[in-house]
């Protein structure tokens, strides 16, 4: 059996506001662009692993790819928050002998042909919010009027604020060091607009006082795909691996997703504690070996709650961490160099993964010096990537 | 009320969803009780409800009265989109209640300059479309200052 598991392919359609086209064609764009990276047959696929919440079918992409015999299908739960848990859940298959080759995929059109995020109310009575399945806040948030992803994660991220003095203003620094990263990513749905704090402060209240238009992510169509075998095959292929150093998911005691309310500690992120205290312990790394975290910024607080769970600044400290200017290219820590899902693509968090990546190939429009380890976090799933 | 013929009479706050495990929940709110869920066996207070006592694993649930009286933990005011059935934005609230479990309201009767972490609140009810009720919260005493 494989003692670790690596990347070795990943692709992507474009990312924009209308594909024009179904999802499952995403899917089968950037499933086969994952795999003419790694340079394997299509044909050759044994696993493939999705979000429960993507609307494609195994069958289907199969059927598109040509996948002669598909030994291994599984869904993770969570949206976004368990993004990282694909390729986690991933590597423990192919370390297991499970199978060989997973594909990990995730395509949306949620932009033009649904609003991934809104309320809808169906002609049954009640109101539905696809985007909060699985979780408690249909239940309890909805008939209070919190009816949007946006409208449980400032809730949640309310009480941390006002301990310790995080205004708007502060989050708007994470959205435009990020916008910067964008403007220079061509990948980026926002590539060559830069905003300001000014813009920032501009923009329309989304749920007041917490976020404003520029603390959101994007609303995207598109199509990530990661390819994941064993190391050992890796080494053999197209690309310079990228290994799975370590992988966890972590969903502690009464945590939900975005609507996270009912923990002991409402200023601490558990779940990303969590999955930090198992990727550290698994890797034998510390946050100093970090060259680069890519942080699931679904709204800006949660990049702070995540700089402050991986150790990479004390509670509370993170909004002056990342006015100091740390997380820009040069910082101590680069941090969503890609633009994140609010400055390059909203694909679910699968972006954010595939930047990771590319920083260890070298191949990054921002590139980081030296790379040799990244972070990647999504809140309840984690990984240590790295490139030796 | 207003007389315009086109807004319907009567509340427009959606109805809260009836899960099994909750039904005690609403069916308390709509008569005007808060209702909380305590293990009959180790007399646990637990929330959200749920049909299995996290801590002694028991499955014999009872329904308690709640004091309704709590502070603010966290409160916002969503915007966009408009929320759908608040023909003005709510205050929605986290709300920690004296015996120590959270859930999400609305803080009613205050102005948003005034709220704060903190406040102390008490349960009121507010009327759903449907003909039900949910739990809301208003200052404490009647006075909306900190």
């Amino acid at each position: 059996m494989a003692k670790f598991a690596a990347i070795a392919g990943i692709g992507q359609t474009e990312f924009s506001k209308n594909s024009g086209r179904s999802e499952l064609q995403l899917a089968a764009e950037a499933s086969r662009a994952a795999l003419d990276d790694a340079g394997i047959d299509p044909a050759d696929v044994d696993g493939m692993i999705t979000f429960t919440i993507d609307n494609n079918d195994e069958i289907g992409l199969a059927r598109c790819l040509g996948v002669k015999d598909l030994g291994w299908a599984t869904r993770i739960p969570g949206g976004g928050a368990a993004s990282v848990a694909t390729i986690h859940q991933a590597a423990a298959a192919v370390t297991s002998g499970a199978c060989e080759v997973v594909v990990v995929w995730r395509a949306m059109n949620e932009r033009s042909q649904y609003r991934f995020g809104q309320p809808m109310a169906p002609a049954g009575g009640g109101l539905v919010n696809v985007a909060g399945n699985g979780t408690g806040s249909l239940l309890w948030c909805m008939p209070f009027g919190a009816q949007t992803p946006a409208s449980w994660a400032a809730l949640s991220a309310g009480h941390y604020m006002e301990r310790f003095g995080v205004t708007n203003r502060d989050l708007g620094y994470v959205s435009v060091a990020q916008r910067k990263y964008a403007a220079t990513n061509p990948l980026a749905w926002f590539y060559g607009k830069p905003i300001t704090l000014a813009d920032h402060q501009a923009s329309k209240w989304i749920v007041e006082p917490v976020l404003r238009l520029l603390d959101c992510c994007q609303e995207s169509d598109g199509g990530v795909a990661i390819v994941i075998t064993s190391l050992e095959r890796a080494k053999d292929l197209k690309q310079k691996p990228v290994r799975i150093a370590a992988s966890a998911q972590s969903i502690p005691a009464e945590v939900e997703v975005i609507s996270n309310y009912y923990h002991a500690d409402l200023d601490v992120m558990p779940e990303a504690q969590g999955v930090a205290k198992r990727l550290y312990e698994r890797s034998g790394l510390t946050p100093q070996d970090m060259q680069l975290a890519m942080l699931y910024d679904a709204f800006t607080p949660q990049v702070l709650v995540q700089l402050e769970a991986f150790g990479f600044c004390g509670q509370g400290e993170a909004k002056d961490f990342v006015k100091g200017g740390n997380i820009e290219v040069g910082g101590t820590l680069p941090v969503n160099t890609n633009g994140g899902l609010i400055g390059e693509a909203y694909i679910h968090g699968m972006n954010n993964i595939t930047e990771a990546v590319r920083q260890l190939r070298g191949t990054a429009s921002n590139q980081v010096a030296k790379m040799t380890n990244a972070l990647v976090s999504c809140g309840m799933a984690g990984a240590i990537l790295s490139n030796s | 009320m207003s007389n315009d013929p086109h807004i319907p009479p009567g509340p427009t706050r959606p109805d809260p969803v009836f899960t099994p495990d909750a039904i005690f929940f609403w069916e308390g709110a709509a008569r005007g009780e808060l209702l909380g869920q305590r293990c009959a066996d180790c007399r646990k207070i637990t929330f959200p409800p749920r049909p299995m006592c996290p801590a002694c694993h028991s499955v014999k649930r009872e329904t308690v009265r709640l004091s309704g009286r709590g502070t603010v933990a966290s409160w916002v005011i969503p915007r966009h989109p408009a929320p759908i059935g608040f023909p003005e934005a709510p205050i929605v609230a986290l709300i920690e209640l004296e015996e120590g479990i959270r859930m999400v309201s609305n803080v009613i009767d205050v102005a948003a300059s005034d709220m704060k972490g903190g406040i102390a609140v008490e349960v009121r009810f507010a009327p759903t479309r449907g003909g039900k009720a949910v739990p809301v919260f208003a200052p404490a005493g009647g006075g909306s200052r900190g």
